[in-house]
């Protein structure tokens, strides 16, 4: 398991064990390597961070045409929270045979 | 001219040279010699353009295709290394870069809006060409698997950059 997936998860049981918030952001984690986001469909909620790992030597992106851009350089890790609640496709300016979707459910 | 990679590829062949005599495929350090070539050739044409356009969209693109080119032939160097392949010229890759000088000089006649396009156009052309040449030559012959697995990024980068490529002339139309 990923260093920051345990601390989200041991954060979890802690703010869950309070019982005063409810469900707590969590991080998803999406691979890129050889010009691929993988898992290239996932479901999260409002206030969660997506974390792209870029194994590349190649910089990509990660853009909803009309909103959000993430730039994701090569050999980084790079996080985003969404901020809307909506079916999300995006791709990667210079690649844009690099597709990916969030369906992103609200809080 | 580079929409004619392949052919010229192709012709090589057939035309039976020695390295490719008697239907013999290129070798590992041929095709790393080949593939090496082609990223240079969009390099340099790249500098080409980023000098030459005032056009916002077509300067990000070449700025695009020459940090890509040279990140991946920086790998590629890396990979020969390791494997201990030298690569080693050959009368494609000296097409190659015949057929590109031949086009730069070209290019290098136009102005304005009429070289935007034309720069668009030939890097439709040549990526095209690139991942023919790719796909029906140089993979089915390396025989090397990380070379081939090299190679086979190579086609999804040429492909992404076709799509770019086809989005900025389409923009210019
Ligand atoms: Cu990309």
């Amino acid at each position: 398991m990923l260093p920051g997936l345990k601390f989200v998860a041991v954060l979890g049981v802690v703010v869950g064990a309070m019982g005063s918030i409810p469900a707590q952001a969590e991080t998803i984690r999406v691979n890129i390597d050889k010009l691929v986001f993988a898992p290239a469909n996932i479901s999260a909620k409002v206030g969660d961070t997506i974390q792209w790992v870029n194994e590349d030597v190649l910089a990509h992106t990660a853009t909803v045409k009309g909103d959000w851009d993430v730039m994701i350089p090569p050999k980084k890790i790079v996080s985003f929270v969404l901020k809307k609640a909506g079916d999300v496709e995006y791709y990667c300016r210079f690649h844009p045979n690099m597709k990916g979707r969030i369906a992103v459910a609200p809080k | 001219m580079f929409a004619r990679l392949s052919t010229a590829v192709a012709v090589i062949c057939l035309l039976g040279t020695p390295s490719f005599a008697q239907g013999a495929k290129p070798t590992d350090p041929q095709i790393a010699h080949i593939a090496y070539t082609a990223g240079v050739i969009d390099v340099t044409a790249a500098k080409q353009a980023i000098k030459k356009s005032k056009n916002k969209a077509v300067v990000s693109f070449a700025k695009d295709m020459v940090r890509d080119h040279e990140a991946v032939n920086k790998q590629a160097l890396a990979l020969v290394k390791k494997l201990k392949v030298t690569p080693e010229d050959n009368d494609t890759s000296r097409t190659l870069t015949k057929q590109a000088a031949a086009k730069q000089a070209e290019l290098a006649k136009l102005k304005g809006a009429a070289y935007d396009k034309a720069y668009a156009a030939n890097e439709v052309a040549y990526h095209k060409a690139v991942i023919g040449a790719l796909e029906t030559q140089l993979i089915p012959a390396s025989s090397n698997a990380e070379l081939k697995g090299l190679l086979e990024t190579g086609v999804k980068i040429f492909q992404g950059h076709l799509e770019h490529a086809e989005h900025v002339a389409a923009e210019l139309k």
